[in-house]
């Protein structure tokens, strides 16, 4: 790679050990994918849940915390995504001291690297979208595909010890989806039908994921002649990224890069694929079991948005949840803090519910809350977290929120959902 | 004669072992209980079996950003793969490779999860891009 004359010098030590590693994590991976050169980012999101991190991540944050304030400071401004802990709420779902410690640690050492503890993963939707064109290192795959694909900025999946690396250093490689090159079009989805709920946006982004061979693949989504709203195309991007390991979708006459066929395709423009709702419903039908039992219900991956924070307090008013069944909404601190004031929280929390913040279900020890509370059953309408879950020990069932409410409501897999 | 198979230039130092392979996809997060160092999806074709100190040989990798952190912790712990051999690794892999120092390579000029059958014994060799088959 090449590097200019800070960069050598950052590489070398002479900034200190913080950026020193930085640069050789961005050299590393960017020699790995062939990257000529770097490019500067105007902004990181972080992944680093405690689960993730475990005590030896957590260590490898405490001892560049540890250095001088001068060498370990991030250089552009930095985000962090969902924690693994609700410390004001961890011990109602059971999660233990051990975790809460680990937390507690990670924060501080983030906190003192210069990180503003946003912990969200709809950065691009509440703390400050980017723009087309600008180059970022977002660490989840849900911001990734929203700010690449919605937003047109430019960025790949930057997992935990590159966006750290990029936030020390200012840098990330050039490769991947930074290039003009990577992000024209490979394949063709032609819809033709119109998805009504949140969970058949993000049950289509499944479809769409499970065809994608590869990281490199650019999906190409027609058919859809009205805008979406930013949290279908977040539900719609967060699966596709879940199941495809998919980092940019082009929605023609949709997103920003994508007016035509032509804009993003050199030349013959591939055979498209049909997908109608019979394709959709099979792939919701596939998750459903053949039972009613009914343990959990998550509304999760990605956070909730104001929005349908609002929407889930109109479903769950002057009802209340059964005993035998929890219902758990995770959204960012920010927003939590508007549903306070808006009495939203009071609503879903007087209905039986739990509203957590700045944390996320699959990133809060996932697999050890459900040993905890006798949870297997669980119901969401997102598709990513449906799709993570199988690996957890969960049996997950995805329908639309209604359902999911209705269903907690009855203590049971409702009728309408199956 | 040994065989060997090409691929890009990896990440991580010379290793040898058993290879465990599956013309499936990978995930730390999504696939694998990491305490008990087994495949845990029940979808997933390794399902049940413990890829510790194996050679792990699939296709390509997918899911979420966590796997860039869980890579260093499972080598910290000391059940983890020996290596990661991939049709395609995805940037996530990559950078958890590169900072756990885990041996990594992909990109080959053929599907390798066809080419190696499981039980063999084979040396990655990152810095040329090289798996051989030793028997």
């Amino acid at each position: 790679m090449r590097l200019n004359d800070y960069e050598q010098e950052m590489l070398a030590g002479e900034h200190g050990a913080a950026k020193k590693y930085g640069m050789e994590q961005v050299v590393r991976v960017g020699t790995f994918f062939d990257a000529p050169d770097t490019v500067e980012v105007a902004q990181v999101h972080l992944m680093a849940d405690p689960e993730s991190l475990g005590s030896s991540g957590v260590e490898f944050l405490e001892g560049l915390a540890a250095l001088p304030k001068a060498e370990r400071t991030v250089v552009v401004p930095a985000v962090t995504d969902p924690r693994g802990v609700d410390l004001a709420a961890y011990q109602r779902l059971g999660q233990t001291e051990g975790m809460a410690d680990l937390e507690r640690r990670a924060t501080a050492a983030f906190r003192a690297l210069g990180f503003m503890m946003t912990d969200t993963c709809i950065n691009y939707q509440t703390i400050c979208p980017p723009v087309l064109g600008e180059h970022v290192a977002f660490g989840d795959t849900g911001s990734s595909i929203y700010a690449n694909s919605v937003q047109g900025a430019r960025t790949n999946f930057e997992g935990g010890p590159s966006a750290l690396a990029a936030a020390l250093t200012g840098r990330a490689p050039r490769y991947g989806f930074h290039l003009d090159a990577v992000r024209r079009g490979s394949c063709v989805f032609e819809v033709d039908f119109r998805p009504k709920d949140l969970s058949d946006w993000g049950a289509l982004g499944a479809y769409v994921g499970r065809k994608m061979a590869s990281y490199w693949e650019v999906p190409v989504i027609t058919g859809i002649d009205d805008a979406p709203t930013s949290d279908e195309l977040k539900q719609f991007g967060a699966a596709l990224a879940s199941f495809g390991s998919t980092p940019l979708f082009h929605m023609i006459g949709i997103t920003p890069e994508a007016p035509t066929l032509a804009a993003v395709f050199d030349a013959v423009v591939p055979k498209a694929e049909k997908i109608g709702k019979l394709e959709v419903d099979a792939l919701i039908q596939s998750y459903m079991p053949s039972d009613d039992k009914l343990d959990v219900v998550v509304f999760a991956g990605p956070q909730l948005s104001l929005m349908e924070m609002q929407t889930l307090a109109g479903l769950m008013q002057d009802r209340h949840i059964h005993k035998d069944v929890a219902l758990i909404a995770t959204t960012s601190p920010e927003i939590k803090y508007a549903c306070d004031r808006m009495g939203l929280t009071e609503t879903i929390e007087g209905a039986g519910g739990m509203v957590l913040s700045g944390v996320c279900f699959y990133q809060m020890y996932a697999r050890e809350i459900g040993e905890a509370n006798g949870w297997k059953r669980l119901m969401s309408n997102s598709a990513k977290l449906v799709n993570i879950l199988g690996g957890y020990g969960y049996e997950p069932v995805l329908a639309t929120m209604e359902a999911c409410v209705d269903s907690a409501v009855q203590g049971r897999i409702s009728e309408a959902a199956q | 004669m040994t065989h060997v198979f090409k691929g890009h230039a990896g990440i991580g130092d010379e290793v040898t072992g058993e290879a465990l392979v599956a013309s499936d996809n990978f995930s730390a997060r999504y696939d694998l209980d990491r305490i008990k160092g087994v495949f845990s999806r029940p979808q997933h074709k390794l399902y049940g079996q413990s890829y510790d100190g194996k050679i792990l040989i699939l296709n390509a990798a997918k899911g979420g950003v966590a796997s860039a952190w869980m890579l260093q912790e499972m080598v910290s712990r000391g059940v983890t793969p020996k290596a990661l051999i991939l049709n395609f690794a995805n940037p996530i892999m990559a950078q958890g490779a590169a900072f756990a120092n885990l041996a990594m390579i992909d990109r080959f000029d053929i599907d390798i999860t066809t080419a190696i059958p499981s039980g063999a014994r084979v040396t990655v060799v990152p810095a040329k891009g090289e798996i051989r088959l030793l028997d």
